[in-house]
């Protein structure tokens, strides 16, 4: 069973139908037990970071998923769940998780493309990813993929080491990133169409191993 | 670099779409449910459903709707019409929207957008302008105003000026109806899309007068649109989303390739 971590961070439907879809079972729950007993978490977020860590460490889910993740089991981040895995956040200048050494940085503004278009911000809609990295659970990743994105934040690793993959909107930032038996993306691969379904099946087939 | 967005509205009226695609397959032009799947696999980027719906007993039904679409599609949807309160904004999310948008709600109470984003972040608050080109005047220094009731009652409201204070209350993007150009298929409203779009941080989404291709070029290059909401010219068949795109490819706008995955 996959647990779909819920720390009240908006809209889990979306993630939870996707794996139905996918023909998995899983679990939207906060549940302690629930959680250990799972094979595999996933850990979504929309919102502010302050809040989401808040609501975290109320429910005791932040020393919960860094022991998950500690012995192993195959954790993915989506979205606000990618950037509160890092050790801090500009975001309501709060400390995460620090699960990947880093931190979460705002766009800066104003924000310029390539041909000094004004962008804006937040980053909203589909753009593609420039892999670093192969990794099993971006297996079958093609040059038309495009993804679902909404931030106005990034993450930024301290290491290369953890960078699979960047998105360009306005700069280059690692819109995929990994430690170990994690994986983390900015965007949303339960909005993202069949590429996003795709990214979702590797997970829930992936055994946690990564070796680069 | 991100795409631009092709986003087809459907209307929904008591749980069935008002306007059915004239065209192809065995799918019930009726279903809301239907219709979004249709669209989600020939490439649409976004989903907009418009709730329609006269009498609130039957706001359930588009809960209902909602719930049947967020279990099938896969991108994002947002859902407008009849959202007054927090809690309706609650209903529609968890029912699995992406988004919800406002508009004369809004426009009765703009604390709606402040509160909403609040609860729920600004990435799920959309506002839904309407707007008539006015001459300009002290109170409508842009030359457009905000209207409401499909156009029938103006506001005294300033176009540019609520979108500025739309944005900064937390509202995450905006969808721009002409009321002037929509239902026309004479093209976008391009001067107000451009203005709007080039005097506010966050997405515009351009509506109202698609046609043809043409048109949704202007609104997404010249008038600065990040999206086009189109309506008539998917549901009766004119082009299909692929081919729309793959028009706009061709000009240099890009674009997401669903039909490649």
């Amino acid at each position: 069973m996959i647990a779909i971590i819920d720390y009240r961070a908006g809209n889990l439907k979306s993630v939870e139908s996707a794996l139905i879809k996918l023909g998995f079972s899983c679990r939207v729950t906060h549940n302690r037990e629930e959680i250990l007993r799972s094979e595999r978490i996933i850990f979504p977020g929309v919102g502010a970071a302050g809040k989401a860590i808040d609501d975290l460490r109320s429910l005791g889910l932040d020393k919960l998923l860094k022991e998950s993740f500690d012995a192993g089991k195959p954790v993915l981040g989506i979205c606000l769940g990618a950037q509160i895995i890092l050790d801090k956040s500009e975001e309501n200048n709060v400390q995460c998780l620090g699960l990947i050494k880093g931190e979460v940085k705002m766009f800066p503004s104003p924000l310029f493309s390539g041909n000094n278009e004004r962008l804006k911000i937040p980053h909203m809609g589909w753009n593609g990813v420039r892999l670093i990295k192969n990794h099993p659970v971006l297996e079958g990743l093609m040059p038309a993929d495009e993804f679902y994105f909404v931030h106005s934040y990034y993450t930024l690793p301290a290491s290369n080491q953890y960078v699979i993959a960047m998105t360009e909107h306005g700069i280059e930032f690692p819109s995929i990133i990994g430690n170990n038996n994690l994986i983390a993306m900015q965007f949303h691969p339960e909005k993202s169409g069949n590429s996003g379904l795709r990214i979702l099946k590797n997970f829930c087939t992936w055994d946690g191993h990564y070796a680069e | 670099m991100l795409s631009k967005r092709i986003i087809p509205c459907l209307d929904v009226r008591d749980g069935k779409t008002t306007k059915g695609i004239k065209f192809k397959q065995n799918i019930d032009i009726g279903d809301p449910v239907e219709m979004a799947r249709f669209y989600y696999e020939e490439g649409a980027d976004e989903l907009v459903f418009y709730d329609i719906t006269a009498s609130s007993e039957h706001r359930d039904i588009m809960i209902d709707v909602v719930r049947r679409v967020a279990e099938e599609i896969f991108i994002p949807f947002s859902v407008g019409g009849g959202i007054r309160t927090i809690d309706d904004m609650r209903r529609v999310l968890l029912a699995g929207a992406e988004k919800i948008s406002v508009n004369s709600a809004a426009v009765k109470d703009p604390s709606i957008i402040s509160k909403g984003a609040r609860a729920f972040g600004s990435q799920c608050i959309v506002l839904g302008m309407d707007v008539k080109q006015v001459p300009i005047s002290n109170n409508i220094p842009s030359g457009y105003e905000i209207v409401i009731h499909g156009g029938r009652k103006y506001t005294g409201i300033d176009a540019l000026a609520w979108a500025k204070r739309a944005e900064k209350s937390g509202a995450g993007e905006i969808c721009l109806n002409s009321i002037d150009a929509d239902g026309t298929q004479e093209g976008y409203e391009i001067v107000l899309t451009r203005l709007i779009s080039e005097n506010v941080n966050i997405p515009v989404i351009a509506s109202g007068g698609a046609g043809n291709i043409d048109h949704l070029y202007d609104a997404l290059t010249q008038a600065r649109a990040d999206a086009a909401l189109i309506a008539s010219i998917v549901h009766y068949g004119t082009y299909t989303i692929k081919e729309i795109k793959q028009a706009l490819i061709a000009k240099g706008v890009k674009m997401r390739k669903a039909w490649l995955l």
